[in-house]
């Protein structure tokens, strides 16, 4: 909401400067965006007139005139192409400063010349302009320009809420000042007009609980080409609101003083007489805006014998606007419910003036008011023959009683506020209540939509007393500690696992691409948006290394050779019922395994670096199992499992990908579920025992495919008696070893927690493992 | 035998003369070996006489302990040489560079996360999480926002389906948190939220944490002793203070602005309020007997603030140049 200070001035008018007024406003809940001067700080220019102009006699381009500034005539030399006899337009005075401009006595190419004439754009009123600002031929002479065109104005706009709707033209706003000043109220006063047509046309309201009250009047006669006054015009312009015929003016007029949304039609596009009622299924209508629009059956329009003639509280129609030939109009203020037009100028794409104060509510107590109002303008402006007003008045709302309780208030807000004064703000706001050991019980008047309840009083006293004045106190409670389980890790600490492995954290976009989710992770369905903001934030993301690979591209056209990413976030699927999210922890690592540096051979990373990350946050619970993913490469995938359960991936990013990506060397990523990797145990404390074990090694040459993990199990499974542990530490193919073999050397951690180890026993155990080794794995012993 | 002393010089000067142990060896046993000069001199004692015999001895043993001391110190000597050459030639450049992995860090947002939940956690604040992908009512209805309330538009909401939305704010975990606990709460509320805006000063996602205290004598004076004491403690600034304005949310009254005094001016960190009676009645709690306050904070901000960033958009970029700048 934008508006001229000047213009709520002549509403109410307290003693405070404009950075004051705008202050308080803002203070009390109507937020000031912006503050405007009308004009740039400039003095000294008055009303010119041109009274003689002769060409200069050595420039084809200026004229020198001889410009009446009151008493005087100046002579001033002059390039505008309108500069003419008689033409009334802004002199820069000798002495004056403009944006830019210092106005002196000079010659121009030889001619004195004593000031300047100006264009809008030079008084800084327009960012561009054609030749100087015409005047009215009725400007007077001599008078300083900042009163005449009232200038010494100030734009405010304000950033209202959505619940003061009240506040949505200048009479609100003023009343919301008399409430925070005290100062007094000064309406514009409305006489009824003198009737003087007998034509009208008869009002019929079917949707009285969407349209309580319908107000409407003829005017006949009036001038259609009227020009609207300079006041008028200023008015709107500084409201944001262009001025377009003086009949459409006056709408607007009211509508900004009033708040009240106005129509008016052309009595002679009229057909008989005008009923409101919800829209006829296939009913359409041709809007001012020249779009036909298909009603829907719970749109509320306006309606002559013919069918719809307008959107009710949204937009007139365009086959009965008036125009510059009208001669005759039917003036239109009704209250149309906030239910019946919320959402509706919405649906068709649309926000009006009207719809947007229709939807947050209009003073139902001001609808016969406002028309009087309009009357007047119009006969002022356009003349014309006023008939007697038609009108239907249902069921208006009601505005119910609310208690407000003065211990409640103060126990709520925190303060001491003077019994007295909770009345005398009441008051200030326009409230009527009585009062009964120290309860006010309140009405508000019709303008406020927002008070149904204690809290909305708590508020308003609040925000008149000033929130500033509420002490910053930090509460007393009782204490009792949060629980804390220690059998429950927090994410906190898988960062700081993360870091401390030398991992970057990242935060990606939770919407992606819908092609990483399809081609990368083989998501045929991804849970789409329906408004995304751009197409390669159109789907929600199943897994996080979308995210990741796009960082890191970012990164590689930024000359960087090395990443190590993670990201710890939010994946989105499809349940049963709607939605489930899971958290996700997922890491990339990309280039040499360390940083290049003297004491380190260079390498590349490998599968078995990041399987030590993952081996780490798994707590080395996990088991790994061989299955593809559409990102991996097929040879360097691990499925994890903890529990039995598949609880991420790791592995390469699959050759094609790191083509496609421009990656020039390999990627490995890994995704792990969060939540997996939270769980640890209590420890329990285990007698540990005094007697030694031994170490034992042995060597078997097995098949090149043969699974180490698969021997480890096997051994586990067959429990040999005092075997506690067994331990690869050595792979070996090549020299010595046939080519489709592979050499794998073992550790074995023989130990009697009971007594002394007997030789035989260890030699034992040793046997049972390699029988083991033999019989399931086909292993020969290597010498 | 008076010309036995000659040989503890003789002896002196030949140990010298060894630089390693085994040379010092042969040079001992031309000395005290079995056939050494001093071994013979004692097997020459037997040829004299009982009277002489004493002195004699006497005198050969004091040449021999001359001459073992010579020997030890020689061996100490040689010992020490070596060890030092040893540590000599073991001494490293301590100042080249260790062997090392690249230093990891967090992002700047899980920072200031980290340390907004630390602070609200040290009075005893739980963390609370919900949905992201939220229903509408939730988000909405919920929190006394019905549908086509003009306050909808207010959220440029992204919506999934017809009765999901991406939320528009983390409010909605207040809900789902009151659903399931009885007063008194004290929860925090962060995370990721979502509005359709991107330009230099919004981001389409970002981070807000939510505050909810409900207890039986909250006040409004002690939401802004609460957010008061929070931004002294996070920004470390004992003479910040908070401004609230009047402004309005479905689903707190009185509800307010927040703004933070800041180099001579106020910055707008967030909104707040006392929890509406519409919410309590939607979780069941009686707000004649419990009150609450709520807050939202929008947390890129204050990491802008915190770490003096001025773009939010290098927020969601993550070039590493700029990332790598938080790591402690």
């Amino acid at each position: 909401m934008q508006f001229s200070e000047n213009w709520l001035r002549t509403f109410v008018n307290p003693e405070m400067d404009t950075q004051a007024l705008s202050h308080a406003l803002t203070m009390t809940g109507l937020e000031v965006e912006e503050l405007t001067p009308v004009a740039p700080a400039f003095e000294n220019i008055v009303v010119g007139e041109i009274v003689s102009a002769v060409k200069h006699p050595d420039a084809d381009r200026l004229q020198v005139c001889q410009v009446k500034v009151g008493q005087e005539t100046l002579q001033i030399v002059c390039g505008a192409a309108n500069a003419r006899v008689g033409l009334k337009a802004p002199c820069a005075l000798v002495g004056a400063e403009l944006p830019g401009i210092s106005i002196k006595q000079a010659k121009v190419r030889g001619v004195e010349s004593f000031g300047m004439m100006c264009s809008s754009k030079e008084l800084g009123l327009a960012a561009e302009a054609t030749g100087l600002l015409e005047l009215p031929a009725d400007a007077p002479v001599g008078q300083d320009i900042r009163d005449y065109l009232d200038l010494n104005d100030t734009l405010f706009t304000l950033k209202l809420t959505p619940n003061r709707a009240d506040c949505l033209s200048i009479l609100g706003i003023a009343r919301d000042v008399v409430a925070m000043t005290g100062a007094p109220l000064s309406v514009p006063t409305t006489q009824p007009s003198a009737i003087t047509t007998d034509k009208s046309i008869s009002v019929q309201v079917q949707a009285t609980e969407a349209c309580p009250a319908y107000f409407g009047r003829v005017i006949t006669g009036v001038n259609a080409q009227a020009k609207s006054p300079d006041w008028v015009v200023r008015r709107l312009e500084r409201s944001g609101i262009r001025s377009i015929s003086a009949l459409v003016d006056i709408t607007n007029y009211v509508l900004l003083e009033l708040g009240q949304p106005m129509h008016a039609f052309d009595l002679d596009k009229l057909q008989g007489n005008v009923n409101v009622r919800l829209a006829k299924a296939g009913e359409s209508l041709q809007l001012l805006n020249g779009n036909t629009v298909q009603l829907a059956a719970d749109d509320l329009v306006i309606a002559d014998n013919s069918g719809a003639i307008a959107l009710a509280g949204i937009m007139g129609g365009e086959p009965t606007s008036v125009t510059d030939v009208t001669t005759a109009v039917f003036l239109e203020s009704a209250f149309f419910t906030p239910d019946t037009i919320a959402g509706k100028a919405r649906r068709i794409g649309l926000s009006t003036d009207s719809s947007y104060r229709f939807e947050r509510g209009v003073d139902f107590g001001n609808t016969a008011n406002a028309l009087a109002r309009a009357t007047d303008l119009v006969l002022s402006i356009c003349g014309g023959q006023a008939g007697r007003v038609t009108q239907s008045v249902a069921t208006l709302p009601v505005r119910k009683q609310v208690t407000l309780r003065y211990d409640r208030l103060q126990s709520v807000l925190g303060i001491d506020i003077p019994y007295a004064t909770v009345g005398k703000l009441l008051t200030q706001l326009g409230f009527t209540f009585t009062e009964q050991d120290h309860v006010f019980l309140v009405q508000a008047p019709s303008y406020r939509f927002d008070i149904a309840r204690e809290e909305d009083l708590i508020e308003e006293i609040a925000r008149l007393y000033g929130y500033d004045k509420i002490p910053a106190i930090t509460p007393h409670a009782n204490l009792a500690m949060l629980e804390q389980s220690e059998s429950r890790l927090n994410v906190a600490g898988l960062r700081d696992a993360m870091q401390s492995q030398g991992y970057q954290e990242v935060v990606t976009y939770s919407f992606v691409d819908e092609a990483w989710e399809r081609d990368l992770l083989g998501n045929a369905s991804p849970i789409p948006l329906k408004n995304p903001i751009a197409s390669n934030m159109s789907v929600m993301r199943s897994g996080l290394w979308g995210g990741l690979l796009d960082v890191l591209s970012y990164n590689l056209n930024r000359k960087q050779d090395r990443a190590l990413l993670f990201e710890v976030g939010s994946s989105y699927h499809t349940a049963a019922q709607g939605y489930a999210e899971q958290q996700k922890l997922a890491g990339l690592f990309y280039g040499d395994f360390q940083p290049e540096q003297w004491a380190s051979d260079k390498r590349e990373v490998d599968f078995y670096d990041v399987k030590a990350t993952v081996d780490a946050l798994t707590k080395q619970q996990a088991e790994y199992r061989v299955e593809t993913h559409a990102a991996l490469h097929p040879g360097q995938t691990a499925r994890v499992y903890i529990d039995g359960k598949a609880q991420g991936w790791f592995g390469k990013l699959h050759p094609k990908w790191q083509q496609d990506y421009n990656f020039p060397k390999a990627t490995f990523l890994f995704e792990l579920n969060v939540d997996a990797l939270l769980h640890a145990s209590v420890p329990q404390y285990q007698e540990v025992s005094k007697f030694l074990g031994v170490r034992r090694d042995i060597a078997v040459i097995v098949n090149a495919n043969v699974q180490v993990q698969a021997i480890i199990d096997a051994v586990k499974m067959a429990q040999i008696p005092l075997l506690q542990q067994i331990q690869l530490f050595d792979v070996y193919q090549g020299k010595g070893i046939a080519e489709n073999k592979k050499s794998l050397a073992f550790l074995v951690l023989i130990q009697d927690t009971h007594k002394t180890l007997v030789d035989t026993e260890a030699e034992a155990a040793m046997a049972e493992l390699l029988k083991i080794l033999e019989n399931q794995f086909g292993a020969e012993l290597r010498n | 035998m008076s010309d036995l002393n000659h040989l503890i010089a003789e002896a002196q000067t030949d140990f010298i003369a060894c630089d390693a142990l085994p040379a010092l060896e042969n040079a001992k046993a031309k000395y005290l070996g079995k056939t050494g000069l001093l071994t013979d001199a004692l097997k020459g004692l037997g040829k004299l006489s009982a009277e002489e015999r004493p002195a004699a001895g006497a005198a050969i043993n004091v040449v021999k302990q001359a001459i073992e001391q010579a020997l030890n110190a020689r061996r100490e000597a040689i010992l020490e040489a070596a060890q030092a050459q040893q540590l000599a030639s073991e001494s490293l450049d301590i100042t080249l560079p260790a062997r090392t992995q690249s230093r990891g860090g967090l992002h700047p947002v899980t920072l200031t996360l980290q340390r907004i939940e630390q602070l609200f956690h040290s009075i005893g604040f739980d963390v609370a999480n919900g949905p992201e992908i939220e229903t509408d009512f939730y988000n909405f209805t919920a929190l006394n926002i019905p549908e086509n309330h003009p306050a909808r538009a207010m959220h440029d909401t992204f919506y999934v389906d017809e009765s999901h939305v991406l939320r528009t704010h983390t409010s909605p975990v207040q809900v789902h948190y009151m659903q399931n606990k009885q007063p008194p709460l004290k929860i925090i509320a962060p995370g990721r939220v979502y509005r359709v805006d991107s330009d230099a000063t919004h981001s389409p996602m970002f981070h807000q944490v939510e505050g909810l205290w409900v207890d039986e004598h909250i006040s409004f004076a002690n939401l802004k002793g609460v957010v008061q004491d929070f931004l002294q403690k996070f920004f470390e600034r004992d003479d910040l203070t908070v401004r609230f304005r009047p402004s309005f949310f479905p689903f707190t009254e009185p509800s307010a602005e927040m703004d933070m005094s800041w180099n001579g001016g106020w910055l707008e960190i967030g909104g707040c309020g006392m929890v509406h009676p519409e919410v309590f009645k939607h979780v069941n709690i009686d707000s004649e007997q419990y009150r609450g306050f709520a807050f939202g904070l929008g947390v890129e901000r204050l990491a802008m603030l915190r770490y003096g960033v001025n773009d939010l958009r290098h927020f969601f970029n993550n070039d590493l140049r700029f990332l790598q700048q938080f790591i402690k």
